[in-house]
């Protein structure tokens, strides 16, 4: 168990650096903290990525928290099970980590009212139910400004888990990116029906590559896309975690999720008894979004231009969905002026034009 | 359709269908002993996770592949305790093999995820692969692609030219007559279930080490299941085999092609694809033969009870 | 000194029970160590694994919410392995009720009167069966192997699943998430535990398992069944009808199974979700085994196998334990039953000279 050998000897090193002085009541009783995954540890993406970010809160808070995680946790009947033997064996703060434990969640959060509950990515919330989530879209405009300034074929091959709507804000963030400076190009979808399956992602990547396209963006776990890319000598954007290892020459940059510092600053609220039921959906400004390093072969006036949106995505004085957008069919969607609220975005189930293919409705 | 697309899907089929085709070939030479391992799957896991360990650490890829062999022989030599020497019902040992492989890959494999390795790389043959259409698909592979065509081709001359070969199918066909005419019938079955394990092995071995060069808890995503179908959907017999597992890995490419030349029909319906197809040739093949059952090596999965 | 096998000149029936037992212990054992191995004490593993998770009537109320559909598919399996048919797709008879099933609450969920959650029930039972009717038609008309097309089946209905449940059956307001609508209580099925999850899906198992113990050991039909299943060619030579049997045994199974899906979704899950199993239709080929194809047997593996599963959650709370040591116990509980299945007709033999063993041929073991 090379977690909990890490686990002991983080939390050894960090004692002595801990500041108590946001946590005046010296630790009588650590906070117990549970996580609840849909993956394994193991799948090297989502779930990975979450277990990072519990690992980087207990290197910060040290002594005064206590980390639970069960992983693989099916959401079916399982799901509600595990939530409720967490609560009971005293967890105060329990993270739900996948969209498919929404209403497991908060029928479990009825029965114990003492308990925090934070649910990823879904939009029902309770007295103590919040919810969180990244704007992943927002790094996915970045590598779309990028890809259109690398892609020659003027294809961009993308392989999709599940057409949900937090995919398809990926596709349409990255397709506006790609066409606002390349109107020409196009993007290729290809769904595979897991999230999860590098045998799959690769062939999906060959695929779009055997039809053109010289880039593969992904939106699954695993880094196949990255190393089909790399034997075949087109570029390609990671996802989730830095991925350059898998493809050195290939991997231009990835949209990657950082979870440590919101679990860190929701475990300090609940210890210095400040946490509210809330909706966190946070982006580069919340530092829950951040760009892998960039590839040697992106043009350094690219990397400015793709910084420069950035800190003008951070700061709120760009948009992404931001009218006009056109529809898939050309017709006007989102007018000139108007802004999309979090509630179109969220729910979102249409392309913007220049993706090929259609959704499933 | 352009030729460069047809070339590259050709490419990506023989890709694809390789992993498949060493587990069937290796279930088929089981089988046509007279031994049913329905545990592919767990023994390819466990071939992909000790095989990328072995390359990682020693930085030999070969070596991997070694280690691949052995860790597939030794799972299956646990089938043989149970399923040669015990007698068990072979059916609920593949099973359970598939099971513990499942298990004990994701226990033995939890330190080596998300670390990247630099798989085989293709091997341009030079000529032959500038053929039109099929060069590519067949002379520009990793070498364990031509591994897996020669070993079709071994086993094929095998049972076809060779006395061992003819033994083989002999104790499949019926063991109390081989014992009758002194053929080691419990000898012969455990060295086919050894091979068939190596080959599952290597099978998990070529995901691991060559097409997706990393280790993830479950990669083989079901294929080892596909293997024992394409050994039913071959009738046994090895150029079948090899056309199967081409075709599966053709009908998988394609239903990724057609999502990306925009068909709009959904992609779980095209994803049933590759799977309608092979019950529809099953069917296909087991009708055409009014006495199909007879094609499986007739002691198949039945445990030999040596008489004295 | 030498060890010979002996066969027995009739099986032991006192093996034929105590060989699970011996296998259950085997296992403790093995995990035992296993557990020292990982640096954990044994007793606090084995403890934390097979007892903590069941020691308030919360969690042995949860073990028959997870066991109930492994035990109505299990039951079904039995039918099927007793005959010698070799029904691997219970999962996808299991995600077809589910399916179909929901598809029928979620159209009738707003109507008042009794007949409309036995119609769901009757919906996904029917779903299973006609899934499994496909097999049983290959089979008997095509001479299709039924491992494979069951297996293939299998990826099928899971597609199908993630296609209806991403689209057409996908809840309006639930901002495109694929998940269905939250059923009614006219769609829920009924708890036998106020404060549980403990659904009337155990009971349809247990009711199953009574049928199935009448059906094997009291009518002309069980008799058929395992006749063709111990030899199929005395079975052609008695005159039953293969094909009757076949169909018979496949149907019943699917209904069993689609019963179980559509149970799953209006009990303790209450909406149709992509992931309505974790493999229970895989799990019950397990318990169908280790349960000797018996009714009660069957029952006490069950529970077993629900409470591995659990104990794999409690393992991961409380000790920190990696997810995998449930499948580990899972495989090695079957491997020793398999061995220990073997002194049910042999038994070792230690003399000082070897006897000419007396062996001849026999079908199954159960």
């Amino acid at each position: 168990m090379k977690s909990l050998i890490k686990k002991a000897l983080v939390s050894v090193a960090t004692a002595g650096l801990m500041t108590l002085s946001t946590l005046s009541s010296a630790v009588e009783k650590p906070l117990k903290v549970g996580f609840v995954y849909v993956g394994p540890v193991g799948d090297a993406g989502w779930t990975y990525g979450h277990d990072e970010g519990r690992l980087e809160m207990v290197e910060k808070l040290g002594k005064n928290i206590e980390t639970t995680y069960v992983e693989s946790v099916s959401e079916g009947a399982d799901a509600e099970r595990v939530i409720r033997k967490l609560a009971q064996q005293g967890h105060d703060l329990i993270f739900t980590t996948s969209f498919g434990y929404m209403n497991p969640t908060l029928k479990v959060a009825k029965q114990f009212p003492n308990v925090k509950f934070q649910h990823a990515t879904g939009y029902k919330r309770g007295k103590n139910v919040g919810t969180y989530s990244a704007r992943f879209y927002e790094g996915r405009y970045l590598t779309g400004v990028i890809a259109g300034h690398m892609t020659k074929n003027n294809v961009i091959g993308y392989v999709g888990s599940f057409p949900i709507p937090e995919v398809v804000q990926g596709i349409n963030a990255f397709t506006l990116g790609l066409r606002s400076v390349n109107p020409d190009a196009t993007v290729k979808v290809v769904w595979i029906n897991s999230w999860y399956d590098p045998a799959k992602e690769r062939e999906a990547a060959e695929s779009l590559i055997a039809q053109g396209a010289d880039i593969i963006n992904q939106h699954t776990d695993s880094p196949a896309p990255v190393q089909a890319a790399q034997d075949k000598g087109v570029f390609a954007f990671g996802y989730d975690t830095d991925m350059t290892r898998f493809g050195p020459d290939a991997h231009l940059t990835g949209s990657m999720v950082h979870w440590g510092g919101f679990y860190t600053d929701t475990a300090k609220a609940v210890l210095d008894k400040q946490w509210k039921a809330e909706d966190v959906w946070g982006g580069f400004s919340a530092g829950m979004v951040e760009m892998a390093p960039y590839n040697k072969a992106i043009p350094e006036t690219v990397v400015a231009q793709v910084e420069a949106f950035k800190t003008q995505i951070a700061d709120g004085t760009f948009t992404i969905f931001e009218g006009p957008i056109k529809a898939q069919d050309g017709s006007i969607k989102v007018s000139e002026g108007t802004k999309l609220n979090d509630g179109d975005i969220l729910s979102m189930n249409w392309y913007v034009e220049g993706v090929e293919g259609s959704l499933p409705n | 359709m352009d030729m460069d697309l047809i070339t590259n899907i050709l490419f990506a089929m023989v890709r694809t269908g390789t992993p498949l085709l060493l587990v069937a070939l290796g279930e088929l030479v089981c089988e046509k002993s007279g031994v049913l391992n329905l545990g592919q799957e767990g023994m390819m896991l466990m071939g992909a996770v000790i095989g990328f360990i072995a390359a990682l650490t020693t930085g030999s890829l070969i070596f991997g592949v070694i280690m691949s062999l052995l860790v597939g022989m030794a799972m299956a030599m646990l089938f043989g305790l149970l399923a040669i020497q015990l007698r068990a019902n072979q059916v609920a040992t593949g099973l359970a093999l598939t099971i513990f492989g499942a298990g004990l890959s994701a226990y033995v494999g939890t330190d080596y995820i998300g670390q990247a390795l630099a798989g085989f790389q293709p091997m341009l043959i030079p000529l032959l692969s500038d053929i039109p259409i099929l060069g590519k698909a067949l002379f520009s592979q990793d070498i364990l692609v031509y591994c897996s065509l020669g070993i079709a081709l071994a086993i094929w001359l095998f049972f076809r030219f060779s006395r061992p070969g003819l033994m083989v199918k002999a104790i499949g066909e019926s063991p109390d007559s081989a014992t009758a005419v002194g053929l080691p019938v419990i000898r012969t079955r455990w060295l086919a279930l050894l091979f068939g394990g190596a080959m599952a092995g290597l099978g998990g071995a070529y995901l691991s080490l060559a097409y997706t060069p990393l280790w993830a808890e479950g990669m083989t995503a079901g294929r080892g299941w596909i293997a024992l179908a394409l050994v039913v959907f071959a009738s046994w017999k090895v150029e079948r085999v090899l056309l199967g597992a081409w075709l599966f890995g053709l009908a998988s490419i394609m239903h990724l092609v057609l999502q990306g030349m925009g068909a709009s029909i959904s992609s779980n319906l095209l994803a049933t694809l590759p799977y309608l197809a092979t019950i529809v040739v099953l069917v296909l093949l087991s009708s055409n033969q009014s006495r199909s059952r007879l094609l499986a090596p007739m002691s198949l999965g039945k445990p030999y009870h040596p008489a004295g | 000194m030498k060890i010979a096998i002996e066969r027995r000149p009739q099986d032991s029936s006192l093996m034929k029970y105590l060989s699970p037992v011996l296998a259950v212990l085997l296992t403790l054992m093995a995990g035992s160590v296993i557990f020292a191995l990982q640096g954990q004490d044994p007793w606090t593993g084995l403890y934390t694994f097979f007892i903590l998770p069941i020691s308030d009537s919360y969690g042995l109320s949860e073990l028959g919410v997870k066991a109930a559909p492994i035990l109505l598919c299990a039951m079904g399996l039995a039918v099927c392995f007793r005959a010698n048919i070799w029904n691997i797709g219970a999962e996808g008879q299991l995600l077809m009720g589910a399916l179909m099933g929901s598809w029928a609450a979620l159209s009738w969920m707003d109507s008042e009167g009794a007949w409309v959650l036995p119609a769901v029930l009757m919906t996904g039972a029917v779903a299973g069966l006609l899934w499994a009717l496909i097999p049983a038609l290959l089979r008997n008309h095509f001479n299709t192997n039924e491992i494979l097309t069951t297996i293939m089946l299998n990826y099928v209905a899971l597609n199908l699943l993630l296609y209806a449940v991403h689209g057409p059956l996908k809840d309006p307001h639930g901002f495109n998430f694929p998940e269905s609508a939250l059923f009614t209580d006219a769609v829920t099925l009924p708890l036998l535990l106020e404060g549980t999850r403990l659904h009337i899906g155990l009971a349809f198992g247990l009711l199953a398992g009574v049928c199935i113990w009448v059906l094997m050991t009291r009518t002309f039909l069980g008799f058929q069944l395992k006749v063709i299943g111990l030899d199929a060619s005395a079975g052609h030579f008695a005159g039953f009808r293969e094909r009757r049997l076949v169909y018979f045994s496949l149907l019943l199974c699917g209904a069993l199974a689609g019963l179980a899906g559509i149970s799953e979704v209006s009990g303790p899950i209450g909406q149709l979700v992509p992931s309505v199993s974790p493999g229970y239709g895989y799990a019950a080929i397990i318990v169908a085994f280790l349960g000797r194809l018996h009714p009660i047997g069957i029952l006490l593996a069950s529970l077993l196998m629900a409470l591995v599963y659990m104990g794999g959650e409690m393992g991961q709370i409380d000790l920190g334990l990696p997810l995998a040591m449930g499948s580990l116990f899972q495989g090695m509980l079957l491997f020793f039953l398999l061995a220990c299945d073997f002194l049910i007709s042999y038994r070792l033999k230690i003399s000082a000279h070897q006897p000419p063993a007396q062996g001849h041929h026999v079908g199954v073991n159960g």
